[in-house]
């Protein structure tokens, strides 16, 4: 199937050719920072962990929103989402491999990166993380090229596949709980160690991944020939919808306990954030951009009206995907660090090359990405009798 | 010519494999593994036979502006000196009172404690939150209570600076080699993306020499010993004088005492 993805316009191409520029240049300053090492980003020693680890963070939500379209279709065989599942499928394929990159670009010695699986530590959650991951990336991989063959085929799917399509639905939980538990699990650090940051992390990638989903679809819809149907989008827009209600909710939850319990360890972190500490406030207006942006996407979201016009809706998603990139990309890594266990407030610049490595890492995932919903329009489009479907017949292979 | 094609490509096929071997027996990720000498051994050091090493540090006789151990810790374990905060490598410094005892002070507490500058240190925890976390056992616990760096395994994932709540870790972000001023040779100097901190001088007391920064200190304000035998002067002390620990709340467990 993978030759779908050479045939394509020259909108598609220039696309194409676009990520992989972009990617190149990634890669170069990649290069460099094997050559200098990590010291050419923006990370110190109090800041250890900056873009990098925050992508991945805001990645693995979106992977693991997968789940959204799976559970309703497979479990409650909502129908309406039977179409676009392996989109769902694939999007997380792609968000997982990024988040392996970034990880891997954020190590400080790569090719060691063997050594977890060679000396593995059961008690580090990291080692877990690996696990899950490349789990959750393989089960997608499958599911999802398995059901699109089918289609093509004009077969039904293999029985042997329902039960890794009802195992991947505890597995993406697993993957964003994981992922929270790294951070969760840390004494010294008291804007992690809080309980509800896996149901806050869950709750925010519910709401990102398919605002990133009913993205893809409207331009689908109107450029790639695909039409998702209207009932799976505004289905897809109140799952958005009520993820975002849930996960601002648990925003607040934190900043009631933080503030009404008024504990000074825990207050610095949120006060950096949203207003600034000791006259350091990089991070203050990200976070009144993901409030203004996260609030008026969820009253567009809830009024049914404004949901229902398409340019409102992209707007609107857009906005919950930008929102919660800067909350959970960007706030919730680098502010853990802010201030140090030492009460020293060290900011955090990400540098050129650390940026450009890190856009080269979303080029690849997104080139991942455009492949695979490439081949999915044209073999969705040719079961469907689309008259842009090549002439090329099934029966002449 | 009798030789066939068929043995010209079992010789081929034969030449080519013994190409091959030796990354399949010496991979890539394996060149770092050191290879250890006959009669020597990584594992601990049973010479002064401590169950638990620790130290107090005696704020009383630690003078705040004298920098003696912190020299000669760096020189002798080939700290880098990169002349800036963001890259900064330490194995020990001084903050002051209220950084290192968050909460232990308040607005009458007086100039003395405010002027005072303790050291601090890795604490080799009891219960170290780095070596829980680290994925592929990197750092470690020894029996003899020190918490001790692989350089040649870490990734660099930088798990275990997160999880230290002392800072007490630093990341080698570039090549720290070109920044020793004066290359001990009897201690490894690092590569380029490892983690590393105070090991309390294990090398040292492997020949069963004091810590470096306990010998440096002219105010004799660092008592080091085991903390494990009841007749050991730190245990005798830990006895009798009132001591603060970083963080214990925490339940790390750690083994910095200090004296006001």
């Amino acid at each position: 199937m993978l030759e779908k993805a050479l045939h394509g316009s020259l909108r598609y191409w220039i696309w194409i050719a676009g990520l992989i520029l972009v990617f190149c240049a990634g890669f170069f300053f990649y290069l460099r920072q094997l050559d200098y090492g990590l010291g050419i980003t923006g990370m110190s020693r109090d800041v250890s962990w900056g873009l990098y680890i925050a992508q991945f963070t805001f990645l693995v939500g979106v992977a693991a929103s997968a789940v959204m379209l799976v559970l309703p279709y497979y479990l409650h065989d909502y129908k309406a989402f039977g179409k676009i599942t392996v989109l769902g499928e694939f999007l997380a394929v792609a968000a997982v491999a990024m988040c392996i990159l970034f990880v891997f670009v954020d190590l400080g010695r790569p090719a060691r990166v063997m050594n977890v699986l060679l000396h593995p530590q059961p008690a580090s959650i990291l080692f877990w993380d690996m696990v899950v991951l490349s789990g959750y990336l393989l089960i997608n991989l499958l599911t999802g090229w398995v059901i699109l063959s089918c289609t093509k085929k004009e077969i039904p799917p293999p029985s042997w596949i329902k039960p890794v399509i009802y195992l991947s639905i505890p597995w993406a939980i697993s993957i964003h709980t994981v992922t929270a538990f790294i951070y969760a699990g840390l004494p010294g650090r008291s804007f992690w160690l809080t309980a509800i940051l896996a149901p806050r992390f869950l709750a925010s990638a519910f709401a990102s991944g398919p605002a990133l989903l009913i993205l893809v679809c409207l331009i689908l819809k109107r450029w790639g020939r695909f039409d998702a149907g209207e009932k799976a989008i505004q289905a897809l827009a109140k799952i958005v919808a009520y993820a975002l209600a849930v996960s601002l909710f648990f925003v607040g939850v934190e900043l009631f306990t933080v503030f009404y319990s008024q504990i000074p360890e825990h207050m610095h972190h949120f006060q950096y954030l949203f207003a600034g500490l000791e006259g350091r406030h990089n991070l203050v207006a990200w976070m009144w951009t993901f409030a203004v942006l996260s609030i008026a996407a969820f009253v567009m979201l809830i009024l049914p009206g404004v949901r229902r016009k398409a340019g409102w809706l992209a707007l609107a998603c857009a906005a919950v995907f930008v929102s919660l990139w800067i909350e959970k990309g960007l706030g919730l890594v680098i502010t853990g660090f802010i201030p140090s266990p030492l009460g020293t407030i060290t900011e955090y610049h990400p540098t050129g090359p650390e940026i450009m490595i890190t856009l080269g890492v979303w080029a690849a995932g997104f080139l991942l990405l455009t492949v695979f919903y490439k081949i999915f329009v044209h073999v969705r489009g040719g079961r469907e009798g689309s008259p842009c479907e090549p002439a090329v017949d099934e029966t002449i292979h | 010519m009798t030789s066939s094609r068929r043995d010209f490509l079992k010789i081929a096929g034969a030449s080519a494999l013994t190409l091959v071997t030796p990354t399949i027996f010496l991979p890539a990720w394996a060149k770092d593994v050191i290879v250890i000498p006959p009669g020597q051994s990584l594992a601990p050091v049973k010479s002064p036979a401590a169950r638990r090493w620790a130290m107090a540090v005696d704020l009383t006789k630690c003078a705040a502006d004298c920098n003696d151990c912190i020299a000669a810790c760096h020189a002798i374990h080939n700290v880098p000196a990169f002349g800036n905060s963001k890259d900064e490598i330490k194995w020990i410094w001084k903050e002051s009172f209220a950084s290192v005892f968050p909460g232990e002070t308040h607005a009458y507490s007086g100039e003395k404690l405010q002027k005072l500058r303790p050291p601090v240190f890795c604490n080799h925890c009891e219960n170290p939150p780095c070596v829980r976390v680290c994925p592929t056992r990197a750092t470690f616990r020894r029996s003899d209570g020190i918490v001790m760096m692989d350089y040649h395994r870490c990734i660099g994932c930088r798990l275990c600076m997160a999880a230290c709540p002392y800072g007490a870790r630093s990341m080698n972000y570039r090549d720290p080699r070109p920044f020793i001023s004066n290359i001990h040779s009897d201690f490894p100097t690092r590569t380029k993306g490892v983690v590393e901190k105070c090991n309390f001088c294990e090398e040292r007391l492997a020949k069963g020499m004091l810590p470096a920064c306990v010998e440096a200190c002219r105010q004799k304000a660092l008592v080091f010993g085991d903390a494990d035998d009841p007749r050991s002067e730190i245990r005798r002390l830990l006895k009798t004088r009132f001591s603060l620990q970083r963080r214990a709340h925490l339940g790390t467990g750690p083994q910095i005492y200090y004296w006001l």
